[in-house]
């Protein structure tokens, strides 16, 4: 079970979390702009690397925010948790042991 | 006492206490201190089971948890019976009963036994190939048959009438394995400060110090110093010790799975004391000191009882004073043979040989037996053993340099031990997703790179013998400490141990041992619970399986309860062999969690019964379980779902309470809905963006039915909205999509549209809703309610006031789910059931009845009202559903407006929202059920649509239905057929209305 920091409370198991996709994807503003297929690249497509990858959770069953962490998919280590809005922190090369 | 295998003196059981037993109920008599494993042994019982597949007779071949053979259940009531138990790990008490398993009618003489005789025939992927057909035979009679003769013991019918404790631990560093590495890197780790625990699977602490030797550590005996170093633990404030506690998994970021065993070594066990106690454990950092296993050898009979691991024997002379035979042979490719050859030899047992594998044999210890006079055979294999349910003699035969093997001599013996030298123990390194390197040198996989915070120390990874074990876990334990943050310990820093023995080496053996071509591989065993041998896995690899995890798989090779414990080393030799291959080229299996079997009930702890998963019951719900009601499970709710009267059944109920509701009043606990208080400046700003419906000019005191969509478009949840003022909604959702609607809304205010004031709040527990639906709803209101106009003019349909019912507050709201005139009122859920009582009360008059959710069902549908998620499946948009009415299409965006405009969502041939009539009024479809064009046409045929809803309905007297049905609305009139189990049912296509179309009834 994954140890998250939320940065509002801190380290909490990943019972506490509801796992929210991919992050850093925003609605686009103007959807009725969009082509079909840009569309369909905002509503259906996601990334799926083996390394990091920014990713959002929310502390359900604590404070209830939101929030980014980048998190190594290859071995689950946690690189950086930040708030929601902000850029993703540089990226890490990662995969060290915690 | 009758034991003959028992020792005069010496060993840590309590020869004081004697303890009564009974092996398959057999009066029998061991010590305080003993296993069952140990004490059966010192009465002469070597047959202990009998094998999974071919019913072969078996004894103890191990002294731990490795234990494949000796598997017994223990019985303490009808109950509380536990199968499969290890027999090496089962500790003694008054009056244990244990029994053998898998066999019939006993374990000498076993029926089953006649499976040897087909051995030959009933190799690996016999069933497979064999019971190929008739198919439906296999269920009915070669399954079963084949799942009685193979087998483990039998579980209890009854239900587990024990308790499970559960604990969360939090731990600077966590110590697994308390041998010599364990104690001297919790040593180390505890003296920094570090808060420390250090568990073991066995009942006291000590491991490998516990088998005895003449080692002095600091110039104490080994026992000696394995006292001092416990209680100068057990004087830490900060070290937790646990024994009998078994780290069986390594989850991620360092959760440890530990199951402690509590009360299963007690003679009875207070009634109220939990019997197991699963312990989630998050470490900052973990030194593995798991040990190593000893690794049987594969020669043909080894597996007659009587054939053990040598140091197992050792354990159980000099920790259990047991000699495991009289006369014993021993083969070995480890120096440590010869150790317990000499100290079985010092209390008097013949050593009938030493048959040493490797081409020379001259350390200490070799030479030590050669000067004491044992008899010495280098460069030598086992050809067979002999004996039936016990070892009666050993074939040796010489193997020359170029790998020939010589002519066999036999000899007597009543015990064959076996060393091929010691595996690492690599399980929990492994499961948390640490990489194992190949050891050339160890013949074994070993520690490599590591993915959490934890580090082995001592013979799990490859670092043999006292000194040395007891330096590396100084040396872990006090780098954890350090990684953990505490300034490391000092006084028993790496090397300050002043160790005097003689180690035994680390040499090994992997594979098979060489055997001339005369002789059948066929009895030589690999895989001792899973029934798998040489011959097993060079048929697989003939066979043409390549890959170790298909070897496995078709084998069973290590797919026991014991993991291949002992098996999986000497399997991969044997197939890298076979394929000409390195080990390190064929690779590992993965190892997986629980390194020895964890009860369900551990798992469980106290999510059973009633605390397996919170119920949810409205303020209401006693009066309904009062009056008889029949309750459903919606969600987590408990929804009264008809209220029968003596006599009827659901259908005679269900029709009353509609008829009650259409010609009188209904009274109806509407409190699950989802309800949530959208409050702020920004609320109609946010309500227009995530709802298709337009809000800005709902006035106060209005309602309007809500819909919501995914972006994708689809429905998602619905119910109706009320403004109680103009920066505040009440909004009602589905009972099962509450949680979903405001993780929704609130995923929207925190990340898209942060700048919205305007906050959500759930209000599904506060507020208690009583539904009255009919003619008579407002007559029965009126009597209780204060402050609230009820005339159509000041309270129209589709509106809403506050006001005071019996002088609660109450809001007031003027909606219909059944066509019929229609109030909901809300009030605290405190109040709920007063004011429950009074409506009722009051309606007693007015012929008020009371009406479940079955009843709401037919209701709705007879109006065509859709239920989310009964008539939409997640690909339905809101034309689909017939509520395009409902989109506010001059809205700039809302959450799923761009998909609406995809041409795919406006296709002619979507499913649409219909009713269906069958010829037959009394006939009701089946819901799921498909819908086709034409009639009986042949397979495959292509369905057009599916039935949502079906019910026999007593207002029009037949049955209705409600479909989604491909281009629905434009086969008004048309007839389809259903395609139901019996045959092709034709049904008339209608409007998905039935009654009062023109919404007359609701406009009173």
């Amino acid at each position: 079970m994954l140890l998250i920091p939320c940065p509002y409370c801190g380290e909490r198991p990943e019972l506490e979390f509801v796992y929210g996709g991919q992050a850093h994807i925003a609605r686009p503003a103007d959807a009725g702009a969009l082509s079909d297929e840009e569309w369909a690249e905002y509503l259906y497509m996601r990334d799926n690397p083996k390394g990091p990858h920014a990713e959002r959770w929310r502390h359900t069953h604590g404070c209830g925010r939101f929030f980014n962490v980048v998190r190594d998919t290859a071995n689950d280590t946690i690189l950086a948790a930040y708030l929601s809005g902000q850029p993703r922190p540089p990226k890490s090369t990662g995969g060290a042991p915690r | 006492m009758n034991a003959r295998f028992r020792t005069a003196a010496g060993g840590l059981i309590d020869r004081r206490r004697a303890l009564n037993f009974t092996f398959d109920g057999r009066a029998l008599q061991g010590f305080q201190g003993d296993t069952l494993a140990s004490a059966l042994l010192a009465n002469g019982v070597r047959l202990m089971g009998r094998s999974f597949k071919y019913h072969r007779p078996r004894g103890v071949l191990s002294a731990g948890p490795d234990e494949p053979n000796a598997l017994v259940s223990v019985r303490r009531d009808a109950a509380r019976i536990t199968p499969n138990l290890r027999a090496t790990e089962i500790e003694l008490y008054e009056g244990l009963d244990a029994r053998s398993q898998n066999r019939w009618p006993s374990l000498t003489f076993d029926a089953g036994a006649l499976a040897r005789l087909i051995a030959p025939f009933i190799s690996a992927g016999f069933y497979y190939k064999t019971f190929m057909w008739p198919r439906k035979a296999w269920d009915r009679l070669y399954e079963p048959l084949i799942r009685a003769a193979a087998g483990l013991g039998d579980a209890p019918t009854l239900a587990d009438p024990d308790r499970y404790a559960c604990r969360y631990g939090h731990c600077d560093v966590l110590v697994i394995g308390s041998g010599p590495a364990g104690l001297a890197a919790a040593l180390a780790a505890a003296s920094s400060g570090a808060r420390v625990m250090i568990c073991d699977e066995q009942a006291v602490f000590g491991g490998s110090l516990l088998t005895g030797g003449d080692a002095l550590v600091d110039d104490l005996s080994t026992e000696a110093w394995l006292a001092r170093t416990v209680s100068t633990l057990a004087s830490h404030a900060n070290v937790v010790m646990l024994p009998r506690t078994t780290a069986f998994g390594y989850f991620a970021h360092n959760l440890i799975g530990l199951c402690q065993r509590l009360t299963d070594h007690l003679p009875s066990p207070a009634a109220t004391a939990p019997r197991e106690r699963l312990w989630q454990v998050r470490a900052k950092e973990v030194v593995i000191c798991a040990g190593a296993l000893e690794r049987p050898l594969v020669f043909p009979g080894n597996d007659r009882p009587g054939v053990m691991l040598a140091e197992a024997a050792r354990t159980y002379l000099n920790r259990y004073g047991v000699k495991p035979g009289r006369r014993v042979g021993l083969v070995t490719a480890h120096d440590g043979a010869y150790r317990t050859a000499l100290d079985l030899h010092a209390v008097g047992v013949d050593i009938a040989f030493i048959a040493d594998v490797r081409g020379a044999a001259d350390g200490h210890w070799p030479t030590t037996a050669r000067a004491a006079g044992l008899q010495v055979k280098t460069r030598m294999t086992v050809t067979g053993t002999t004996g039936r349910l016990r070892v009666t003699g050993a074939t040796l035969s010489k193997v020359s340099v170029d790998g020939r093997v010589g002519g066999g001599e036999r000899f007597d013996c009543d015990a064959v031990l076996m060393s091929g030298g010691y595996t690492p123990s690599v399980h929990l390194h492994s499961q948390s997703r640490g990489k194992l390197i190949w050891s050339d040198e160890f013949k074994a996989f070993l520690p490599g790179g590591r993915a959490e915070r934890e580090r082995s120390a001592g013979a799990c990874r490859g670092v043999f013998g006292l000194a040395a074990a007891l330096a590396d876990g100084a040396e872990a334990g006090s780098a954890a400490a350090t990684a953990a943050g505490f300034a490391a310990g000092i006084a028993t820093a790496g090397g300050r141990f002043d160790v005097r023995t003689v180690e035994v080496g680390a040499d090994s053996m992997i594979g098979a041992l060489p055997q001339p071509s005369s002789v059948h591989d066929g009895e030589a065993f690999v895989d001792w619970q899973n029934d798998v041998t040489v011959k097993d896995l060079l048929l697989a690899t003939r066979e043409g399986f390549r890959s170790i995890e298909h070897v496995k798989r078709y084998t069973t090779t290590g797919m026991a309860t014991d993991q291949g414990k002992t098996s999986n080393i000497n399997a991969l030799g044997v197939v890298a062999q076979a394929l000409g291959a390195s080990v390190a080229d064929i690779g590992l299996t993965t190892f997986r969690m629980p390194y020895t079997p964890v009860t369900f009930g551990a798992l469980a702890g106290l999510s059973r019964g009633d605390l397996f998963e919170p119920v949810r019951t409205s303020a209401m719900h006693d009066w309904a379980a009062h009056q008889g009601a029949v309750f459903e499970d919606v969600g987590a709710w408990k929804r009264a779902r008809y209220f029968p009267r003596p006599g009827e059944d659901m259908h005679a109920a269900v029709a009353r309470e509609c008829a009650a509701v259409r010609t009188a009043c209904g009274v109806f606990d509407a409190s699950t809905l989802g309800k949530i208080e959208l409050v702020g400046p920004d609320a109609a700003t946010f309500m227009n963006r995530m709802y298709v419906n337009a809000w800005t000019r709902l006035g106060v005191g209005r309602c309007r039915y809500g819909l919501l969509l995914g972006e994708d478009g689809f429905v998602l949840d619905d119910g109706v909205v009320g403004r109680i003022a103009a920066d505040r909604f009440h909004i009602t959702t589905t009972t099962g999509g509450a949680g979903r609607v405001l993780a929704k809304m609130e995923d929207y205010l925190q990340t898209e549209w942060p700048e919205l004031k305007v906050w959500a709040t759930s209000t599904t527990e506060q507020w208690a809703v009583i539904a009255l639906q009919g003619p008579n709803a407002r007559r029965i209101l009126e009597g209780v309610i204060e402050g609230i106009a009820l005339s159509p003019e000041a309270l129209p349909h589709m509106s809403l006031a506050e006001g005071r019912i019996r002088g609660v507050p109450a809001r007031l709201f003027r909606v219909s789910f059944t066509g019929e005139l229609g109030f909901e009122v809300n009030v605290p859920a405190d109040y709920g059931l007063a004011v429950w009582n009074a409506i009722w009360e009051a309606g007693q008059a007015h012929g008020l009845t009371a009406y479940g959710t079955e009843t709401m069902h037919v209701l709705r549908a007879e109006k065509g009202f859709i239920i989310v998620g009964q008539e939409t499946d997640g690909t339905a948009t809101p034309d689909d559903v017939g509520l395009s009415w409902a989109v506010g299409r001059t809205k700039p965006d809302f959450v799923g407006k761009r998909s609406l405009a995809r041409p795919s969502m406006a296709a002619p041939d979507r499913k649409q929202l219909v009713g269906l009539m069958t010829d037959r009024p009394d006939l009701v479809l089946e819901e799921g059920v498909q819908i086709v064009a034409l009639r009986d046409q042949p397979e495959p045929r292509r369905p057009i649509g599916h039935v949502t809803s079906s019910y026999a309905s007593a207002t029009l007297k037949r049955s209705i239905a409600l479909a989604m049905v491909s281009a629905g609305r434009a086969k008004l009139g048309e007839t389809l057929y259903a395609a139901t189990i019996e045959g092709d049912v034709p049904v008339k296509v209608t409007a998905p209305i039935f009654y009062d179309p023109e919404g007359a009834r609701v406009n009173v």
